[in-house]
């Protein structure tokens, strides 16, 4: 792999890296999504650096060139990160929607001075 | 003392006609309770269902029809009802209905009593598309469950408190609960019956499934559900 592209490599990683751990330290983001980011961005600088398990990756899918493992593999990630939310977000509604319901039997239980001072509805 | 049974009422935005139906239904049953699910209305629905008698159940958002039915069943359980009928609030479900619903439920002869457009009599004509895809539904239940049930997709429904138990759980799905839901009653034992109801056109155009792209999801997510429901342990 030419020089170029894998310095590019490795500073994208790289900057993944940081940027993905001071998210974390700001407590913008949640260690739970985290470490996908973290995993891929420790794979990026392995296959980077370690030439030799590139090419024999890329040997092994059948690639024409190690760069298209590289791409191969951030296409994955990105899968796995999509799956992640989507199962993730099935849990919120489904959370969501247990609380909406609760809320909407215990304002039902209120009585009705009670509730003009909680509720717009 | 109070009544055993309970009528369920999904309302979004139906202001002009949920008087009439709370009304209609108390005319002819006024011993039955009513709670009125205002599932995020942006109109008078709610203060209209309340000075009209329904208790009323407020979503602070709008949940969609099978959120809005499982928190009617959820209060049902809560208050302790034996049966409770479910009904739209656009007016489309006869309320004379109700009591041939109530009478196959209340001698024992099935757990949950489907109201179906298509034994009775009715005037009103399903659309094709909508046709098109009970029929779909009705041939995919057939194969997966041998049950003979014509109107898959029915809103107007009454059941038992056994029922109730298994809707208020997380096996209910509120994703346009339909012909699936059916199977997975009928994989749990339950015994299903279907009764003739009359049923309106909706004069307003409403469809609750919206645009075309709603009803293909609507269409996919059904078929994929009846199969999954099939696989499932239960």
């Amino acid at each position: 792999m030419p020089i170029k592209q894998k310095i590019v490599a490795i500073m994208i990683a790289v900057s993944i890296f940081i940027v993905i751990l001071e998210l974390v330290r700001k407590r913008k983001l949640r260690e739970e999504y985290s470490w996908l980011w973290l995993l891929t961005g420790t794979i990026l600088i392995i296959l980077t650096v370690w030439y030799d398990l590139l090419v024999q990756i890329t040997r092994f899918i059948g690639a024409a060139l190690p760069t298209s493992t590289i791409f191969l593999f951030a296409i994955i990630f990105l899968m796995l990160v999509c799956i992640q939310f989507s199962v993730k977000i099935s849990t919120l509604t489904n959370q969501l929607k247990d609380l909406t319901q609760e809320l909407a039997l215990l304002k039902a239980a209120m009585p009705s001075e009670e509730k003009k001072d909680f509720f717009n509805n | 003392m109070r009544s055993d049974t309970l009528i369920i009422i999904p309302a979004f935005n139906e202001e002009n006609k949920i008087r009439q139906v709370i009304h209609s239904a108390k005319q002819l049953y006024p011993e039955i309770d009513i709670a009125v699910i205002n599932d995020g209305s942006s109109d008078a629905t709610a203060k209209l269902a309340e000075k009209a008698g329904a208790v009323v159940l407020s979503h602070s958002f709008n949940m969609g029809y099978g959120v809005s039915l499982q928190t009617g069943y959820k209060y049902a359980v809560l208050r302790g009802y034996r049966y409770v009928v479910q009904m739209d609030g656009d007016g489309q479900h006869d309320p004379a209905g109700i009591k041939t619903l109530l009478d196959i439920l209340k001698n024992n002869a099935a757990d949950i009593v489907l109201g179906s457009r298509f034994l009775g009599h009715n005037d009103y004509s399903t659309s094709i598309y909508r046709l098109t895809g009970i029929r779909l539904f009705r041939l995919v239940l057939k194969l997966l469950s041998g049950s003979d049930i014509k109107d898959v997709t029915t809103g107007f429904q009454a059941m038992n408190r056994k029922v109730l138990n298994v809707f208020v759980t997380d096996l209910f799905p509120c994703d346009y609960p339909d012909a699936d839901v059916i199977l997975m009653l009928s994989r749990l034992g339950f015994t299903i019956k279907e009764a003739p109801v009359t049923m309106y056109p909706n004069n307003e155009g409403k469809s609750m499934h919206g645009n075309p792209l709603n009803a293909v999801y609507y269409i996919f997510k059904m078929v994929l559900s009846m199969f999954l429901t099939k696989m499932r342990k239960y």
